[in-house]
């Protein structure tokens, strides 16, 4: 009890969440190239390497390209590692980004949501955050600075484990989560020695004592075993994510034993679902709903890969309708969450369930509780059908 | 339990297979010429040449890819490409 009180309460924003997550995990390696909404991260972080407060090493890079690459290097070598970007960023970062998954690379990365341009732009939009769900990574989107912590601190335990050993990606809103000020409340450093394993058994895939090559060209037969080897492994991750949440949840006093967050579900006919910051104004729109009579909830997955299905499932058993929200869409195909959703519920022969998919927020556009209970109506007047795409632009702005 | 699978390769002699079937050219040592000096066996890029005791170089035609580099660096021409075909 008295560690828990002796705790550090400070008013930080998400990047400085971040930072504060990685000086708590004491990264060795951080390489990153300055990019809004990201850069504050690494400016914490830069500060805490400059004041003697984390003993690691910044790798000053040319590029994103650079950045993941100087991670892969570092964590090759069996470093642990930790880097960020945001946008165009990420996607001059894309090719990396995989050879770390296909490397078994424990890095850590923070990826800040931002638009994708043409037009210049520096709002919140998933579109970026999206593209990781192919990549091998395991990702998070968090709702607020405090997930964006805790969820940093689990990463680099989940990626370490010797059965995983895939890299993990933590995400959320520019501006709305990176840079607005909430309350955190941080791990004593012993709590986070204690609870992350030690840097130094990180197994290196470089070691001067036993030279091997990193990526050599392989037979067809051996890269197929590679790749089914990354699906076991990502499978197999689900428990252990399970059980490092359990364990974190005992520490903090903050609950990780789910990963789909849901808010006054258990009874509701119908559920809102929408990832990051969109999610506090989902839950908002289901109290207004609630005292209005409607039996709605609202849910937010927090991990996107490996996808929580039967977290889903449990919570969609007795639903008729489903409202996805997605802050990103597949051009020509539709919201990107709501196909992760529709089709777990078809796969689990949840198909009777009615899925309508809104797209929402894009660019960075204000998604409010307004918006929630509109598109919330008019799924009830069936004004939406679930074979439409809706496009919403922002109540706020009607 | 999931083992999990590195894509890391020990260094290891024709571990890419038999790459000495790639070749459309092969190149022929000219012993009578040859002075012994090695810059074939220190330029193949794959590497396929070892020396033998007294110093002669000798081609490992399995791993061969007929790239003609050590022809073309050969001092004194004991050394010359051949097709494969006739």
């Amino acid at each position: 009890m008295s560690r828990t009180l002796s705790r550090k309460k400070l008013v930080l924003t998400g990047n400085y969440a971040s930072a504060y997550a990685a000086l708590h995990s004491r990264v060795e390696i951080v390489a990153a190239y300055p990019i809004t909404p990201q850069t504050t991260i690494v400016e914490k972080l830069d500060e805490f390497i400059e004041t003697g407060k984390l003993d690691a090493i910044m790798v000053r890079v040319d590029s994103e390209h650079s950045a993941m690459g100087a991670s892969i290097g570092a964590s090759a070598a069996g470093a642990r590692t930790y880097t960020a970007t945001s946008s165009h960023g990420l996607f001059y970062m894309y090719e990396n980004i995989w050879w770390a998954a296909n490397a078994r690379l424990p890095i850590v990365a923070t990826y800040v949501t931002r638009t994708i341009a043409p037009p210049w732009n520096i709002w919140t939009d998933h579109q970026d955050f999206y593209t990781l769900r192919d990549a091998g990574w395991i990702i998070f989107m968090a709702k607020n600075a405090q997930e964006a912590y805790d969820l940093t601190i689990q990463a680099f335990k989940i990626a370490e484990d010797p059965e995983v050993r895939l890299p993990v990606g933590i995400a959320y809103d520019a501006f709305l989560i990176s840079h607005t000020a909430e309350p955190v409340e941080m791990l004593n450093q012993d709590e986070a020695d204690e609870f992350l394993p030690d840097p130094r058994n990180i197994l290196p895939l470089l070691d001067p004592e036993h030279p091997y090559s990193v990526g050599n060209l392989p037979t067809a037969e051996q890269h197929y075993l590679l790749r089914k080897n990354m699906w076991d492994c990502m499978e197999a991750s689900k428990k252990k994510i399970y059980d490092i949440g359990g364990e974190y949840t005992e520490l903090s006093g903050r609950n990780y034993l789910k990963f789909i967050d849901c808010y006054k579900c258990e009874d509701a006919d119908t559920l809102l679902v929408s990832i990051g910051a969109m999610a506090g104004e989902g839950m908002n729109a289901v109290d207004i709903l609630r005292k209005e009579g409607y039996k709605v909830g609202h849910m937010a997955p927090r991990l996107i890969r490996p996808f929580p299905e039967e977290e889903l499932i449990e919570i969609s058993k007795n639903v008729g309708k489903i409202v996805v929200l997605s802050r990103g869409m597949s051009t020509g195909k539709g919201g990107i969450l709501k196909d992760d959703i529709t089709s777990a519920l078809y796969k689990h022969k949840l198909r009777d369930i009615e899925v309508y998919d809104v797209i929402a927020g894009l660019a960075g556009m204000e998604v409010s509780d307004l918006d929630f209970i509109k598109v919330y109506k008019d799924v009830e007047a069936g004004k939406i059908d679930s074979k439409d795409v809706r496009f919403i632009r922002g109540e706020k702005y009607v | 339990m999931v083992e999990v699978l590195y894509p890391i390769a020990s260094p290891k002699e024709g571990s890419a297979g038999i790459t000495g079937n790639w070749r459309w050219q092969k190149p022929i040592i000219i012993y009578e010429k040859c002075t012994k000096c090695g810059l074939c066996w220190l330029y193949c890029p794959e590497p396929s040449f070892y020396l033998d005791e007294e110093g002669y170089p000798h081609i490992k035609y399995e791993w061969c890819k007929g790239c003609g580099i050590c022809v073309h660096e050969c001092p004194v021409d004991a050394m010359k490409l051949v097709s494969e075909y006739e």
